[in-house]
């Protein structure tokens, strides 16, 4: 590659890494892309009420795993005097809580915190097939005619399961289907019947058992589904609708047969699933989100940094954009400034002491810095004196600003101090001294122009939109690096210099 | 105003971000700057190749020095203070007589010793050098203008301005001071820029600022048609530039003497744009058809002889000098 067109591929890789990783975080680990987003969080606690019978007591239950579509981010068990122990598997988990003697009613809780998951995740391993059900007469002929009939009506896995939870449970059911659904009258009943069904078909079937996330719920149903493989994936069905998919809000929490608490020595008088939500920050939620999915490209944040610090990176990191304008203005529009980044750094100030008040006490500071140094003009200094007395002279007046406008009540003059005087004095030495070679006019047109610059940077500084992504998406900083290169190169024309050669534009008045 | 955009593409203007990437970037190499920058160095390299340059009277490195000015001056009478790495004109002052206890600048003004001292202080401490560092003062012998130019110019020295291109001279503009300039020949102080035919060395109508002018406002001579005189030299002088100093893209300033001819008073490796408004049209036909070469040319003589048959213009009804 020719090193004329080297700047194309650079400006485009940065632009496209720092746009990747920008997609990244704001799709995969959800960081929202603007500021005070607010997302939902739960709390689902299990209350579980023991009852003292005989012996030790051992409480075991079944905790949410691998929950597709929501993490949980945060668990806390309450069991004052029961030993406890985890099972942890990938689809299983599961909370042992065990103690000697109990001896009187004593209550176990369970909370977890969930948060929602762009990602849907695999509800359990690939299962072999089942065998078909042992039946006997007229079950086994029922079954198989069902299995028929169902099978000359689908075309797929999904469609026959669909096919046979709608004879289930149709209003007016064929024979067939009459003779199973007899007793067949709780929807875990209705469930465990389509499982039989389905391994007529030698269709692997699992139950799936959760709950639905609502706003708020003192006492939340155990909603059991039904999930049919289809060779490739889970799919799963509501065996009551027939409603194919996981429905909304639904957290999965366990899998399989059992029952979510299984006790012995002591008496279950009470089960209790209780739902609250909360509103959090999205950027919570995604910070919290990286750490569980333990994201290397999430912790590019200056979010990681301590407080302290990530004030100053949020400044520091707002420069280039603060710059940028300056490119902009300078190589497109044709603006001249004193010196070349100065306008950023009065920009920076006046993000201390806010834009009115900064004009104004910019205003004064360089005026009154300019009656002084004309007056020194007459003293003859040498320059580096005459420039270090100016800088001192700037440092006396804001301290006299500050001290004046504390004793009048008006806080502004305080943040005065984060003024960059170096700054200062070099704009109050340059304008004096275009002031005397090129008039007054130039060089207070210099100087307004300088003004606003500075206000225009920090107008843009001062967003907070801006200042929101610098902290969450630093890598924002390589778009703008991109963009500088790519203006860089950029040889047309200045807008100033549109007006400044018209003469030439027209035709036919050329020598 | 977008108009313009279309107009000005097509008449072959130079901005100033295609000039600084094209060909300031390209062709003036970082190494070769401080022969031009450095307005001593410069002297003596135009020194060595035989190119006339105004003397140098002394160089004031020290404060010290700044006030013994009668060692400094000897006998000088009129002189040029200039800071070596001054840019854009800044920090030059003229003083053209000299009496008992005081100076005299070129508008006439009076200048104490002490204010003459303070301003070489000034330029010593690097107030007008390019990113402020410690610089050097010259003391120069005053040009005294070639009095055929008399009646094109007010309180001032009229230069000469050629663009070199890559050793070939590609365009040609004089300046001229006005009133409005304070004798200055610098075209944004309000000075007159008139373009010269490369061949003929016959001077084109007048600009100020963005107007068309055909007289001198202060003298109310005819501005066109002038033929400034020893041209065939000072074209040849600017090309010669190229060899001196090696810069691709090179501004040759030159003022004509009364006495000693055309003198070369700087060089300049990022000379403005003014000149396509003085001339009336764009330099990058100019610059393409130089790049179009395919042999460039050996000698400065072949060059200089290229470029006036290739860019002359012979307008008709020129006037000429005796």
């Amino acid at each position: 590659m020719t090193r004329n067109r080297q700047w194309i591929a650079l400006s485009l890789t940065l632009l496209l890494l720092g746009g990747l990783l920008m997609a990244y975080k704001a799709i995969w680990l959800g960081f929202p892309l603007m500021p005070d987003e607010s997302s939902e969080q739960w709390i689902v606690q299990a209350r579980l009420e023991l009852e003292p019978l005989e012996g030790p007591v051992r409480a075991d239950l079944l905790l949410p795993a691998r929950t597709s579509g929501f993490i949980v981010s945060a668990e806390n068990f309450i069991s004052r005097g029961f030993g406890l122990t985890l099972e942890d598997e990938l689809f299983r988990r599961e909370a042992n809580w065990a103690i000697r003697r109990l001896r009187e009613p004593k209550t176990l809780y369970y909370r977890a915190t969930v948060i929602p998951d762009t990602r849907e995740r695999r509800i359990a391993d690939t299962p072999g097939f089942p065998s078909p059900p042992v039946l006997e007469e007229p079950w086994a002929g029922a079954l198989e005619d069902l299995v028929a009939d169902v099978r000359a009506e689908s075309a797929d896995v999904e469609s026959f399961a669909a096919e046979v939870l709608d004879r289930l449970n149709s209003a007016s059911p064929d024979e067939n289907v009459s003779l199973f659904m007899a007793g067949a009258d709780s929807p875990l009943k209705r469930a465990h019947l389509a499982q039989t069904l389905l391994a007529g078909a030698r269709i692997p079937t699992l139950l799936v058992h959760g709950i639905t996330l609502q706003k708020d719920v003192q006492r939340a149903a155990l909603q059991t589904l039904l999930a049919v493989h289809n060779g490739d994936d889970w799919l799963l069905f509501d065996p009551q609708t027939g409603h194919q998919g996981r429905p909304p809000n639904f957290l999965i929490w366990y899998r399989g047969d059992g029952e979510l608490a299984t006790i012995t020595g002591a008496r279950l008088a009470n089960l209790q699933i209780s739902v609250k939500r909360r509103v959090v920050s999205s950027l919570d939620l995604a910070t919290q989100r990286t750490e569980l999915k333990d994201s290397m490209i999430g912790r590019i944040s200056v979010l990681q940094l301590p407080v302290q610090t990530q004030s100053v990176y949020e400044v520091l990191l707002l420069v280039p954009f603060g710059i940028l304008a300056i490119v902009i203005l300078r190589n497109f529009i044709g603006f001249s400034s004193f010196g070349t980044f100065a306008p950023v750094l009065i920009a920076l100030a006046f993000r201390e002491t806010e834009l009115f008040k900064g004009i104004l006490l910019f205003l004064l500071i360089v005026s009154l810095g300019l009656i002084f140094r004309f007056y020194m003009e007459r003293l003859r200094l040498l320059l580096v004196p005459r420039l270090a007395a100016v800088v001192t002279i700037v440092v006396l007046l804001m301290t006299a600003i500050s001290i004046v406008s504390d004793r009048i009540g008006v806080e502004t003059g305080l943040s005065v101090s984060l003024f960059p005087m170096v700054i200062i004095s070099m704009v109050i030495e340059r304008m004096s001294i275009v002031w005397e070679e090129r008039g007054a006019t130039t060089s207070i047109r210099e100087g307004i122009g300088t003004l606003a610059i500075a206000s225009l940077a920090y107008l843009i500084m001062s967003m907070d939109v801006l200042s929101y992504w610098v902290t969450v998406f630093p890598e924002a900083n390589l778009v703008v690096l991109g963009v500088i290169i790519a203006i860089g190169r950029y040889t047309g024309f200045r807008l100033s210099e549109l007006s400044r050669f018209r003469q030439l534009a027209k035709p036919g008045e050329g020598p | 105003m977008f108009g313009n955009l279309v107009g000005m593409r097509r008449a072959g203007v130079l901005g100033l971000n295609c000039r600084n990437s094209e060909y300031t970037l390209k062709y003036n190499q970082r190494r070769f700057y401080p022969l031009v920058d450095d307005k001593v160095l410069c002297k003596r390299r135009l020194q060595e190749r035989g190119l006339a340059v105004p003397a140098l009277i002394a160089l004031v490195e020290f404060n010290r020095q700044a006030s013994h000015l009668d060692e400094l001056l000897g006998d000088h009478t009129e002189f040029v203070i200039k800071p070596a790495h001054g840019s854009g004109g800044n920090g030059i002052l003229v003083i053209s007589d000299r009496r008992a206890g005081y100076f005299v600048d070129s508008d006439s003004n009076l200048v104490l010793p002490e204010d003459l001292a303070h301003h070489l202080t000034n330029v010593i401490g690097g107030l007008y050098s390019l990113g402020g560092q410690p610089d050097v003062a010259m003391i120069e012998s005053l040009v005294h203008f070639d009095p055929l130019f008399a009646g094109l110019t007010y309180h001032g020295v009229p230069d000469i301005r050629l663009i070199v291109y890559r050793g070939y001279p590609v365009m040609a503009m004089t300046r001229l001071p006005t009133r409005m300039s304070h004798g200055k020949a610098n075209l944004h102080q309000g000075a007159i820029g008139a373009g010269i035919d490369l061949a003929s060395g016959a001077t084109f109508g007048g600009v100020s600022g963005n107007r068309l002018v055909s007289t001198h406002p202060d003298t109310g001579q005819p501005i066109a048609g002038f033929h400034v005189p020893h041209w065939s030299l000072i074209v040849s002088m600017a090309a010669q530039c190229y060899e001196a100093v090696e810069l691709g893209y090179l501004g040759v300033d030159i003022v004509l003497d009364r006495d000693l001819g055309p003198l070369i008073l700087e060089l300049n490796a990022r000379p403005g744009l003014n000149i396509q408004l003085a001339n009336r049209r764009g330099l990058r036909s100019n610059l393409d058809a130089v790049d179009a070469l395919e042999t460039h040319h050996e000698t400065p003589e072949e060059r200089v002889e290229w470029s006036r048959r290739t860019f002359g213009h012979h307008p008709a009804g020129s006037r000429h000098n005796p």
